[in-house]
């Protein structure tokens, strides 16, 4: 099945606004065996993008060329950078490509584990982006780490324990500060409250919704939490076998599915 | 006709197609047609099951049409909100199109004066602003003020409607959908909110109603509009 249902085209009302990201035809193979296949979309500055599916989908293979961890087969990815304006991602060479994403992009992985450096304090870990980009007064840094540190509601005196002295939530909210306190354009989440239990979950979102919404950051949000998606996502893509199957306003696609498998997806939500 | 209509419903069909029994096709209304002017206020007639809601939804947006558009003056301009990429759609929501539902979606943890305030901060008003008007709204609604600082989720029926009230009335938007926003409340607190809505008519807004309640209904409705005369064909 390989109809996309779509909204009817997506054209710039005001005609000038260029696309954040445009991903064009993206088509991710692992020797013979399809991970992504032939993706389009674009997204605008604030948008809130949810691309959901079940496990082996290919969600996490877009996100991973997305993010330019992983080189596509066939297609391109545009970014729109502070740097370098719109260009395709895998155009720039390594140390400009990675530049570009330490100072234009957030990854906050499921797993805190893999976004945090777990032998540095929660403090450290915080700090670190600006230190990359070059900031070299202690001072400053400090001061926005603590900035940081409360607006994930965090507890300013454990600024110098180590995230494995942290529960699964806090080190989650670690791993948020880190990601956004360089003031990235695009942030990327994968399953990023996947792994905790559902009253830390239910918080936890609440904060990440706050904070998109008061700095107007663009998120890509990759989730099999159909819930999830409904309170963060402004616009949904349902994958399926490496496909998009479905894409829309995020209520519309959860409350009037077309597609078999999108049905499927929405009427399997256990209720409570 | 000198003025734009605030909603236009331009033969509108909805069949719903259940892929996973059997193909199932439900046809619920076709080449339906509405025009609500500003000031009026157009209530959806029919028994139940008649689609109501579902009409009420696809001007929305939240549903899809099989065929036909919806416009909703937007910033004086029609938009086919079913045609309308989600971003715009989603502004159309912030600043021009409400919708009251029977239901309040609570967001966790998220106070009941911050769900209020929510919408105003959205369309910019400073927070200071925004907290008077909702303080006004709330007393207005009779919500007793040791609620205001908790979150709606443990709430009664009624006094989780009025918060999903507050948080559509306090915005004035132009164009407002009402979802039996009635239907939990008492007659002293049914009577408050004929009053709101009333004031927004006489202020201009366009509504689409549901009221099961006919007392509400005769005391808003400029007229009924039944929607069983577009009956798909089964």
């Amino acid at each position: 099945m390989t109809d996309i249902l779509d909204r009817p085209a997506s054209t710039n009302s005001d005609g000038r606004a260029e696309p954040l990201l445009r991903v064009s035809h993206l088509t991710k193979y692992y020797g013979h065996v399809a991970g992504c296949l032939d993706i389009s979309f674009e997204m605008r500055p604030g948008e809130v993008l949810g691309i959901v599916g079940e496990s082996g989908s290919g969600k996490t293979t877009l996100l991973n060329c997305i993010s330019g961890k992983l080189a596509p087969t066939s297609g391109s990815i545009a970014f729109n950078s502070r740097r370098h304006g719109l260009v395709d991602i895998y155009d720039l060479s390594e140390p400009d490509r990675r530049r570009m994403q330490r100072e234009d992009w957030g990854f906050v992985h499921q797993n805190p584990r893999d976004g945090l450096r777990m032998r540095v304090s929660g403090g450290a870990n915080v700090a670190e982006p600006l230190m990359n980009l070059g900031r070299r007064h202690y001072g400053d840094m400090r001061q926005a780490t603590m900035d940081w540190l409360s607006r994930v509601e965090l507890d300013l005196g454990r600024v110098d324990d180590k995230p494995r002295n942290f529960s699964g939530g806090m080190q989650q909210r670690i791993q948020i500060a880190r990601n956004l306190i360089h003031n990235p354009r695009l942030v990327f989440m994968d399953e990023p409250t996947g792994g905790l239990d559902v009253s830390v979950q239910a918080r936890l979102l609440d904060l990440l919704r706050e904070l998109v919404r008061d700095l107007g950051l663009a998120a890509i949000i990759v989730t099999h939490d159909m819930a999830v998606a409904r309170l963060m996502a402004d616009r949904l893509m349902v994958m399926k076998g490496g496909h998009v199957v479905e894409t829309g306003l995020a209520d519309q696609v959860l409350d009037d599915p077309q597609h078999p498998y999108t049905q499927l997806l929405v009427s399997s939500v256990l209720q409570i | 006709m000198t003025q734009e209509a605030a909603i236009r419903v331009d033969d509108l069909s909805k069949i719903f197609t259940l892929h996973n029994q059997g193909a199932t096709s439900i046809g619920v209304f076709e080449a339906l047609k509405l025009e609500v002017m500003p000031g009026e206020c157009v209530v959806l007639a029919g028994e139940s099951g008649v689609g109501k809601s579902t009409l009420m939804r696809t001007i929305y947006g939240n549903y899809l049409p099989t065929s036909g558009g919806v416009y909703v003056s937007h910033d004086g301009v029609p938009v086919d909100i079913t045609k309308a990429p989600p971003h715009q759609v989603l502004e159309i929501r912030r600043r021009t199109l409400g919708y009251v539902s029977q239901f309040l979606r609570v967001i966790p943890r998220v106070s009941t004066l911050d769900l209020v305030v929510e919408p105003l901060l959205e369309n910019g008003v400073e927070l200071e602003e925004a907290r008077e008007r909702a303080i006004t709204l709330l007393q207005a609604l009779r919500l007793p003020e040791a609620h205001w600082e908790l979150p709606p989720s443990t709430f009664s029926g009624g006094e989780q409607q009025r918060v999903n009230i507050a948080r559509s009335f306090i915005r004035e938007y132009p164009v407002l959908l009402l979802d039996e926003p009635t239907a939990s409340l008492d007659a002293a607190n049914r009577a408050i909110v004929v009053e709101l809505i009333n004031a927004a008519l006489a202020k201009g807004a366009a509504m689409v109603g549901i009221f099961h309640d006919h007392d509400v209904r005769d005391a808003v409705a400029t007229r009924l509009f039944n929607v069983s005369e577009y009956k798909a064909a089964a």
